[in-house]
């Protein structure tokens, strides 16, 4: 212990013995070896050794203890930045302590019962507060540092609600390291564009992980400075780097970087390439996507010779080497045919825009529709998909997607869930919406847990409707509730609160047909209750984290009033995509 | 008991908890849902849950009672307080209408509360005669106190010689002995009636295996043992009050004696310590009028919670009596006045110097004592090597943390609430160093619990 002993210290009740007091490492030897091995000085004719010896520790002991005084201070830590942002209202507050301690106990298996599952709940509470600038608790931070370190996902919310201090915290807790990694410039301060020297310095001298941090926050405001900083080190990076900064363009990506990646083209690394050649194809108006453009033109064109137009396509004979340099990948995955792994390549980075022009003209929705010839169909619209999606393109993608009631909409059809669901990511949120609704009202509820996780959250009124009734129509068909745990989660954490007045009447527990599954309906009445409570719940949690209007002479605590169950404002809730800005910057 | 309470923070609500599991439990059940019939009024919430079952648990808490808060609940749980009672307070406090107030207790839950308090009432009145009766056969009470010391002095005689051939063969032999030799003598000693001893035995078997420096901790914990072994057996030739010490230390047990001092208790700190058939819960009140720190212990069979249970941070109108002895801090918690309430005040804070010294002036009265109940007034926790200190804000003094303070997730809520700069910490000092219980921010805001 770093406490020193004082100079002897004043007599306490227990006497010293009358001799000069022996060494307390003298007797701890004594000790350890035994009076018997070892004779010693202790001991008088009245008073055998061993006890004379527990005599004279006894008194060092509490000599020792009584005398201990304050040690010297070590360096003090630098305080910590000030958070600006204003404290949580008290009830938001509790309800984070209840979220956070719910999460130690980890999900004890079993059945889940009526009760809401407050772990899922967290993601959403933090990026309610977040919305709301709020500041966390200080004495809540370890809780919330421990989340984010057992939860990916909850990681940047978690660290931008946690703020400045946390950060602090995490600097001294090597468990928490995760944070300052995770941090722009590992939480410490950046130079501004308007410093070069300081600029140049960080990217010349700076760790990896600071020179990200700042080709990051140098991106957004001079793209240019961005592009010089790599161009003056480039040839010298390392490869795993070049990569890594090269991905860092992708936010922002504009004509202006054209030449840059133009030239790194040509890097030695292949993966350096294929970035380089994945961001050209990405920027329409660039002489990469031009060249693709005329290859992927080559292989599809219309055939008129029949009765009708058809699609005709013909792959790349052999991949040469432009076709290389500009991002190809020659061997395809095992299984698939070369020629038609080029195809799909080709197509992919070809802008859309091509396709009107080269196919006579035609809308999207009549390419779309034009039937193909040999076979093709099927790689043809999946190289569609794909550059809808990489191209953000909602024409596109809506001519993809096709009506969502639409029969092969639910079966295998030339376009899986999978790519359903990123085409949908280029609607806007409504019609996103409003697709997965029709699709939930003809297909049910079997393959719509991954479209529904591409919806903005709370969901739309149409969408809330259309997955309780087909959860209604599933229960009155007689299945257990479980087989729709997946749906029934994801409506937990998305449906609008509003919804809950209309789910008040499924949680009777409805007479027992012949034909359904035994002890069903009392399970769904379960799991309906589960979701109003948690609906209620969330309700709760927005309501909790509303600013209480300045009232000047009451405590701001919106104790009495009624339970919220209209719904919030939509600015209220927001969407786990919306990242807040970072309170310190 | 007609007085609205003010309702409790939830974190003041799972500080009852008996365990993580139940915490996390109560969390779930701490929303409308499966609630119906709530209320809450005359010093009293209660509510129906919906179980597995069809028929619903009847949940009553009594938060006014004399042994703090009391709950009956029809469901088969033995954890105390259950999932359901922890549900329905955490509902309460969640001050959102679901829980109004005040209303009438409904029948099944006055029936409880009724009883309960009319028992409450009852123990208070013949408490009076119950010591009149005591004292009836004063001869055969001194007979039964002599044949117990006789027990007493035969188990400490026995110790001695223990310690003697201990100390004549050598604590390198205890290395090998292991827990044997310990346990074995920590029985003669329960044999003896002298659970002091016992207790103190039992653990010396732990310290060889406490890693490096056992040699010197073990020889300091054979002499203290020693020590007590003569303050016992020379007992004639002590001043009155040591006596007291040393009879307390060796387990004797002594009754309160002191009259019962009436304050606002505010309640630092609570923690439990579990051994494998026993269960402590220690808290921490501070008087306001008094200003004194008293310890209420309270306990429960293996695995179970210890009924007494106070939230950090209210304070409590009540009596409390003193254990005798010089350097005792113990207390019986005597009628309590009303339920306990969020409190406006702190305790007042010294500095580490203060706080040393406070430890060295109360081994004087009680040279067995561990550690002593300190507020440090402005101190921040900083970073020392493998360990962290309390450092004065004020002067260039630290007060290391004990090893214990270290390993616990406190520290880091501590050092949170710091953010490196001064804070208010509630905690025990002694040999081993500080061990923080309760920390307050310097601006306004409530006592955050560290243990």
């Amino acid at each position: 212990m770093n406490v020193s002993p004082a100079p002897p210290p004043a007599p306490a009740t227990i006497p010293p013995s009358g001799t000069a007091a022996p060494s307390w490492e003298d007797l701890v030897t004594h000790a350890l070896l035994g009076t018997d091995r070892r004779p010693s000085g202790y001991g008088t004719a009245d008073r055998p050794a061993p006890l004379a010896l527990l005599d004279a520790a006894a008194v060092a002991t509490v000599r020792r203890r009584a005398g201990l005084r304050p040690a010297p201070a070590a360096r003090r830590p630098e305080p910590a930045p000030g958070d600006p942002r204003p404290a949580l209202p008290a009830a938001a507050a509790r309800r984070l302590a209840l979220l956070l301690a719910d999460r130690s106990g980890g999900t004890g298996g079993g059945r889940r019962g009526s009760a809401p599952d407050l772990t899922e709940l967290l993601p959403q509470w933090l990026a309610a507060a977040n919305a709301h600038g709020y500041a966390a608790p200080s004495h809540t931070l370890p809780a919330l540092l421990d989340a984010a370190r057992g939860r990916t996902d909850l990681r940047p919310a978690a660290l931008a609600f946690a703020g400045p201090r946390a950060l602090w915290l995490a600097r001294l807790n090597p468990d928490w390291r995760f944070a300052l990694r995770a941090a722009p410039g590992g939480g410490t301060a950046l130079p501004g564009p308007e410093d070069g020297e300081a600029v140049r310095r960080l990217w010349q001298e700076g760790l990896f992980a600071e020179r990200v941090a700042l080709l990051g926050a140098l991106r957004g405001r001079t793209p240019a400075l961005t592009r010089d900083l790599l161009l003056s080190t480039w040839s010298t990076e390392r490869a795993e780097d070049r990569l890594m900064f090269l991905d860092s363009l992708r936010a922002g990506l504009s004509g202006a970087d054209e030449p840059f990646l133009e030239q790194a083209l040509g890097d030695r690394s292949r993966n350096v390439r294929a970035t380089a050649a994945e961001l050209l194809a990405a920027l329409p108006d660039s002489a990469l996507a031009a060249r693709m453009a005329v290859r992927a033109a080559a292989c599809v064109a219309l055939d008129r010779t029949g009765n009708s137009p058809a699609i005709v396509v013909e792959p790349p004979p052999e991949c040469d080497s432009g076709m290389e340099r500009d991002g190809v990948v020659v061997t395809p995955p095992t299984g698939r045919g070369e020629r038609s792994w080029w195809l799909g390549q080709l197509v992919e980075a070809a802008p859309l825009g091509t396709w009107s022009r080269r196919l006579g003209g035609r809308t999207v929705p009549e390419i779309v529709a034009l039937p193909v010839a040999d076979g093709w169909q099927g790689e043809l619209h999946a190289a569609w998909c794909r550059a809808a999606v990489r191209q953000k393109d909602p024409v596109w993608s809506r001519a993809l997607l096709g009506s969502p009631s639409a029969p092969e909409a639910g079966g295998p059809g030339a376009v899986s869930l999978a790519e359903r669901a990123k085409l949908l990511a280029a609607l806007e949120p409504a019609e996103r919406a409003a697709w997965v609704a029709g699709f939930i009202a003809a297909h049910g509820l079997s393959e719509a847990f991954q479209l529904l996780g591409s919806c903005a959250v709370p969901w739309a009124a149409p969408l809330g409707r259309a997955v309780v009734d087909a959860l209604n129509i599933a229960r009155d068909a007689g299945s257990y509730p479980w087989s729709f745990s997946g749906v029934m989660g994801l409506a937990e954490r998305c449906l609008d609160p509003a919804e809950t007045a209309r789910l008040e009447a499924l949680l009777a527990i409805p007479d027992e047909r012949e034909d359904a599954a035994p002890g069903a309906g009392g399970y769904w009445a379960e799991a309906f209750q589960r979701l109003v409570t948690t609906l209620r719940l969330r309700a709760e949690m927005t309501a909790e984290l509303t600013p209480a209007p300045p009232r000047p002479d009451a405590p701001p605590r919106p104790d009495a009033s009624p339970r919220p169950v209209a719904p919030p404002r939509p600015g209220d809730q927001s969407r786990p995509g919306d990242q807040p800005p970072e309170a310190a910057g | 008991m007609t007085e609205q309470g003010v309702r409790w923070t939830a974190d003041q609500v799972l500080s009852l908890a008996p365990d993580a599991a139940s915490r996390k439990a109560g969390g779930k059940l701490g929303t409308a849902g499966p609630w119906s019939g709530a209320g809450s009024g005359e010093g009293a919430v209660w509510g129906l849950c919906k179980g597995s079952g069809s028929k619903p648990y009847q949940t009553v808490v009594d938060l006014a009672g004399g042994a703090g808060p009391a709950c009956k609940c029809s469901c088969p749980s033995r954890k105390f307080p259950c999932k359901h009672a922890l549900g329905l307070l955490l509902l309460w406090a969640g001050g959102d209408g679901s829980v109004p107030e005040p209303e009438q207790p409904p029948d099944w839950a006055e029936q409880w509360l009724g009883g309960r308090r009319r028992r409450a009432e009852s123990e208070q009145a013949p408490a009076s005669a119950d010591t009149a009766s005591g004292g009836a056969d004063p001869e055969a009470a001194r007979r039964r106190a002599e044949r117990r010391a006789e027990r007493v002095t035969a188990g400490a005689t026995e110790l001695e010689q223990r310690l003697a051939d201990l100390l004549r063969g050598g604590l390198a032999g205890a290395e090998q002995a292991g827990y044997g030799l310990w346990d074995e003598t920590a029985a003669r000693m329960v044999d003896a009636q002298a659970s002091g001893l016992a207790a103190r035995v039992r653990e010396l078997g732990a310290i060889p295996a406490s890693g490096p420096g056992w040699p010197a901790r073990l020889l300091e914990e054979c002499a203290l043992l020693h020590l007590l072994d003569q303050g016992w057996l020379r007992r004639a030739d002590l001043p009155e009050a040591l006596v007291v010490t040393v009879r307390s230390r060796l387990g004797l047990s002594a009754t309160p004696e002191s009259p019962p001092v009436r304050d606002r208790w505010l309640v630092l700190a609570q923690y439990d310590t579990a051994d494998p058939k026993l269960t402590t819960r220690r808290i921490w009140v501070h008087g306001a009028e008094s200003g004194g720190t008293r310890l209420l212990l309270s306990y429960g069979a293996a695995g179970r919670a210890p009924e007494l249970a106070l939230p950090v941070g209210l304070a409590l109108d009540a009596e409390l009596s003193a254990h005798p002895g010089a350097a005792q801090f113990r207390s019986a918690l005597g009628e309590r006045f009303a339920p306990p309430a969020p409190a406006d005040f702190r305790p007042p804070g010294v500095t580490t110097a203060e706080a040393a010294a406070r430890y060295g002036d109360a081994l004087r009265d009680d040279p067995w004592l561990e550690s002593v109940p300190v507020t440090l007034g402005r101190v921040t926790p900083v970073p020392d090597g493998d360990g962290w200190q309390l450092a004065d804000a004020d002067a260039d003094s630290a007060l290391p943390l004990s090893r214990a303070a270290r390993s616990r997730p406190g520290l880091w809520r501590l050092v949170a609430v710091s953010g490196g700069a001064p804070v208010t910490v509630f905690g025990e000092h002694g040999h081993r160093g500080f061990t923080p219980l309760t920390a307050w921010p310097v601006a306004p805001g409530e006592a955050v619990p560290l243990c």
